[in-house]
């Protein structure tokens, strides 16, 4: 598998505040990963910690403030929007909210066009290419004459997959693709997904809130927190053994569709600090139940073992129950 | 005692393909102190029943026949007045983006001063009630909070607030439309689990609206199941998870990635698509998509109580 996109170190950092009282805060806070072609790397968090910051700006919507990001090998981060244009149709990014991010006055053929018009590109005619790739997200040609809001969540969802896939990207970008679905639309756009990603040797970034999601579909992934990775690796090895107090918590909060299903909880207070006022030392330790002194003023490293990568001066044994089990609300 | 019962409603929405029947013959109710879930595939009409509630419905669409009756009124008779005295008062509302029911250049402590405008108190006591229910929903500081604006606050805890400004009034039904859906898991627990505390504390109804499956497990006392506008089944979280009767319920719970025991690619679906709703079909809704169908599906099926407040849509099922 050859490696598709490098990202070292990248930083995001926004202005925040009144004119007067500017502040900077890093919404994203130094990032390293690589994706190769074929692989599915999913990334998890908070909302609000990062997440669709990073996949902004390695599609280059959102500049960095520093770090580096390739992709193919060429450095895209330094480029500017013309050079930029020849890769960028070689990633696509499917947004949070499908509907909202399809123009309402546009009929789905022209949606789903639009992108080879964007990219000025002729050989490709339009009135072939609509019902094909309509038909390889399972819509009928009918389907290109109806207005966004006269879409289903779903068939939405699926307009966003045809134009995603128009232009026969290497990667694709998803963030929440299947927010607000129903679990059997949710399995389609899924299979959908997957389906091409083994068909066309897709690399796909997925972010989404649904752990179960996350178990299915991904390679690798990736918790975030505060505009860090906190824990990176295998997507089955995680689940089995989280190593990082957060995706521990994570993990054991993940609501089982079983009314009597005992739960059995790893609390967190529910406040999360703000990039404002970033904690000291670790940056999870406020929300911490294994916290100890050295937390609050150390730093830990984003330490590789093996397949893992976690940032926890003591990364939790398989099974670690929190140490007292009463915690604060 | 039924807080919201909703009789019979029949939704419509006039189209250019012709009128386009979004709501058919739902009926259910929501107990008082009880949490109602509804679930159901994208586009079902969870969203035209909340606008229905609410008053609400596009200016194309509208209430064709059925009773939404409110705390005794019907709700569908009433005018556009008293709606709105209702809405924000006895019934109130929480959606995915908190950031709609805020007004992003008000700060928080002033939109919760606005929303007891009807209250008769000072201005202090207004705050002073704010500041509590900011408490209520462990905002850290309230008092400080007060004075800060939406933007500055991280996506979980603008939800708290935004459920405090629907608590506020305490009102007799929370309407919350998948108010955790853009929550990690840590959080979103914590917020179901804190309005399962206010709810109680309120002594309010609430109808909650997920796809996720075991959030709906969790919190609600009861489900309703809706399939291209009907309910197909209902009955209480138990009855509805432990033992589906109708063949869309059932296989809509199969599909939860949650329940796959094993890793797996490929995850399961319900081959084919809603029926188009301006031509319904004319027996069983589901006939197109059931494995299990019969010739008697080719008529409209009746509502089946299997149980005691267990109600199926389906030939198929039999009263035990
Ligand atoms: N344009 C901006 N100006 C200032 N701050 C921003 C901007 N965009 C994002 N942020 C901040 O950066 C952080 C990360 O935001 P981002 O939207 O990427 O998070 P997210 O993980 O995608 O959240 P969600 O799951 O809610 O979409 C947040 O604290 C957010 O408030
Ligand atoms: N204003 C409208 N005009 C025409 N059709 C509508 C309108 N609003 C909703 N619908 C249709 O009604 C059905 C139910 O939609 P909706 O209530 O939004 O479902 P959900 O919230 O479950 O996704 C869908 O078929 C949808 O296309
Ligand atoms: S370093 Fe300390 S505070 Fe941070 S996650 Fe590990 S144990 Fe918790
Ligand atoms: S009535 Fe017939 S078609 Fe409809 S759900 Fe029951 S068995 Fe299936
Ligand atoms: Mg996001
Ligand atoms: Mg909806």
């Amino acid at each position: 598998m050859s490696r598709i996109l490098e990202i070292r170190d990248v930083e995001v950092t926004f202005e925040v505040g009144p004119l007067m009282r500017r502040r900077s805060i890093l919404g994203v806070a130094g990032v390293s990963f690589d994706l190769h072609s074929g692989e599915t790397f999913a990334i998890v968090g908070e909302s609000g910690s990062g997440k669709t910051t990073l996949a902004c700006a390695i599609n280059g919507l959102q500049g960095i403030s520093a770090g580096s990001i390739r992709f193919d090998e060429h450095r895209i981060d330094t480029l500017g929007a013309r050079s930029m244009k020849p890769l960028r149709r070689r990633m696509s990014m499917m947004f949070q909210d499908p509907v909202g991010s399809l123009s309402p006055r546009m009929k789905v053929g022209n949606l789903i066009a639009e992108p080879f018009r964007i990219h000025g590109i002729v050989d490709k005619n339009p009135s072939v290419e609509v019902p094909r790739l309509l038909s390889l997200v399972g819509l009928t040609p009918e389907f290109a004459d109806r207005y966004p809001h006269q879409l289903s969540g779903g068939q939405a969802r699926r307009v966003g997959v045809a134009r995603a896939i128009a232009l026969d990207p290497d990667l694709i970008i998803a963030d929440e693709p299947t927010a607000g679905l129903d679990v059997s639309v949710q399995g389609e756009v899924l299979n959908l997904l997957n389906d091409l990603r083994e068909r066309l040797g897709l690399a796909m970034i997925i972010i989404t809130h649904n752990l179960h999601v996350v178990h299915h579909v991904a390679d690798r992934m990736a918790v975030m927190y505060l505009g860090r990775f906190v824990e990176v690796g295998d997507t089955d090895e995680i689940f089995r053994a989280p190593r990082h107090p957060y995706t521990a918590a994570l993990l054991s909060a993940n609501p089982e569709p079983d009314p009597d299903k005992a739960r059995d909880r790893i609390a967190l207070p529910a406040e999360v600090p703000s990039l404002l006022a970033r904690p000291a030392g670790c940056e999870f330790h406020s929300r911490c139940p294994w916290v100890a002194a050295r937390c609050m003023s150390e730093v830990p490293e984003f330490v590789q073992s093996e397949t893992r990568k976690v940032a926890c001066h003591t990364p939790l044994e398989p099974g670690a129950r929190p140490p007292e089990l009463e915690v604060t609300q | 005692m039924t807080v919201l019962s909703i009789k019979d409603l029949n939704v419509t929405f006039s189209t250019e393909g012709g009128r386009l029947h979004a709501l058919k013959d739902v009926s259910f109710d929501v107990p008082e102190r009880r949490i109602v879930g509804v679930v159901g595939e994208s586009g079902c009409g969870k969203s035209t029943l909340i606008n229905a509630i609410l008053g609400l419905l596009a200016d194309n669409g509208r209430v064709d026949a059925g009773s939404i009756t409110f705390e005794g009124e019907d709700l569908t008779r009433l005018g556009p007045a008293r709606m709105q005295e209702l809405r924000g008062q006895r019934i109130s509302t929480v959606f995915q983006d908190p950031m709609g029911a805020l007004n992003p250049v008000l700060s928080v402590g002033r939109q919760m001063r606005n929303i007891q405008y009807r209250s008769g108190r000072s201005r202090s006591e207004k705050d002073a009630r704010s500041e509590a229910m900011l408490r209520q929903v462990r905002i850290p500081d309230a008092q400080a909070a007060l004075a800060r604006y939406p933007h500055e606050f991280s996506g979980g805890m603008r939800q708290r607030v935004a459920i405090a400004m629907a608590l506020m009034m305490r009102p007799a039904l929370l309407i919350a439309d998948e108010p955790t859906t853009a929550l990690d898991a840590t959080l979103e627990v914590a917020t179901i689990e804190l309005l399962r505390e206010l709810q109680q504390d309120i002594a309010c109804s609430v109808l909650f609206i997920s796809h996720h499956l075991g959030v709906i497990a969790e919190l609600c006392d009861d489900v309703v199941v809706m399939y291209a506008g009907e309910v197909v089944e209902r009955g209480t979280t138990r009855q509805v998870f432990h033992t589906p009767r109708h063949p869309y319920a059932r296989r809509l719970l199969e599909c939860d990635p949650a329940r796959q025991s094993g890793r797996t690619r490929h995850l399961p679906t319900i081959p084919g698509e809603i029926p188009d709703l301006r031509q319904r079909p004319p027996g069983c809704v589901f006939a197109t998509r059931c494995d299990q169908r019969v010739d008697a599906c080719d008529k409209v099926p009746p509502d089946v109580a299997v149980e005691t407040g267990h109600v199926a849509r389906c030939v198929l099922a039999e009263a035990r």
